[in-house]
């Protein structure tokens, strides 16, 4: 169940948190990768570790032509082929509305939606030709919920979750899936810094008791990859222990 | 016949599933042979690497029946 043998994904923010669980659990699944982050050493530090032969490919997701340019390199370090499409990556700029600069609205705005379009409206072009494809976007319980101090960031990710939606109707007949997978809270860096009577106060309003993992998303996104999730589309997969049962 | 015809009929059939007696010149892809917007967008990917050509989204927009496109294709191919 779930082989992705012979598939080949790109991931974005594939060097972050949740990315290289992600890109973990797809090259577990036996996917070739190209991965997609901002820092190319960090790029080539992570595709060492996960050994075999993934290519690495960096691009600034800000940056409209480079993002445009991101699916066409991709496909080429590939082998002519693009099955899986992860727009992972996402930035955070918090601040409450009244207090939010133009450009912290922009830039979370700019990498995790719009970029996300770019790369989908590319990737579309392949796989249409394959009649085969997988786009799977990370978004986020906020993007269902809200919460307060990420106007711009709920905004971004309850727009891909609604993209994805449409673009899912437009592609179904191609066998293109469309969908999201919705981390809660899960174990990163971020989450580590904060005090641990914040992470108890977390923690109660989670049943499952515990943060997520990162493996807990990766293997999310491994199965709507799959051949078995054909039959999935324009869904949102909710990872979050129950935090939010939408 | 003219060659370009020949081939943009040719991948008409493949791409559209069908008869190629209906496939005429003046068959419109929407209103005679059943294709839908994406359809056309896959024609056009279609006669793009077929014939080499780049056709830009207002030429494309403009490509309704089978003559337009081997017009299109004859006067913009390289």
């Amino acid at each position: 169940m779930f082989d992705l043998t012979g598939m080949t994904a790109l991931v974005t923010g594939a060097s972050g948190g949740i990315g290289s669980a992600v890109a973990k659990a797809l090259a577990g699944q036996g996917a070739r990768l190209a991965l997609s982050g901002s820092n190319q050493a960090k790029l080539e530090a992570f595709a060492g570790e996960i050994g075999g032969s993934h290519v690495t490919l960096a691009c600034d997701l800000s940056d409209g032509a480079a993002v445009d340019g991101l699916v066409p390199r991709a496909v080429e370090a590939l082998g002519g082929r693009l099955d899986i499409l992860v727009n992972n990556a996402g930035v955070t700029r918090d601040n409450l509305v009244m207090r939010m600069k133009d450009d912290e609205w922009d830039q979370v705005i700019t990498v995790n939606l719009e970029a996300a379009f770019r790369l989908a409206r590319a990737a579309a072009k392949p796989m249409m030709k394959q009649r085969h494809g997988r786009i799977i976007s990370v978004t986020s319980v906020v993007g269902a919920t809200g919460n307060p101090g990420q106007a711009n960031y709920a905004a971004s990710k309850g727009g891909l979750t609604a993209m994805s939606k449409a673009l899912a109707q437009e592609l179904a007949s191609r066998n293109i899936t469309v969908n999201c997978v919705a981390p809660g809270f899960i174990t990163s860096p971020m989450t580590d810094a904060l005090p641990d009577a914040q992470k108890e106060a977390l923690t109660t309003r989670i049943p499952a008791g515990r943060l997520g993992e990162g493996s807990d998303v990766g293997a999310a996104v491994a199965y709507l990859a799959s051949r078995e999730a054909a039959y999935v589309t324009g869904q949102t997969v909710h990872v979050n222990g129950g935090m939010a049962m939408l | 016949m003219s060659e370009t015809a020949d081939r943009v009929k040719k991948i008409v059939v493949e791409h559209l599933g069908v008869e190629a007696d209906k496939v005429t010149e003046d068959a419109s892809f929407i209103d005679d042979l059943g294709a839908d917007s994406l359809d056309i967008v896959e024609l056009v990917m279609a006669f793009e690497e077929e014939f080499g050509v780049e056709i830009p989204d207002d030429a494309a927009e403009k490509i309704t029946t089978v003559r337009d496109a081997i017009t299109y294709i004859d006067s913009n191919k390289g």
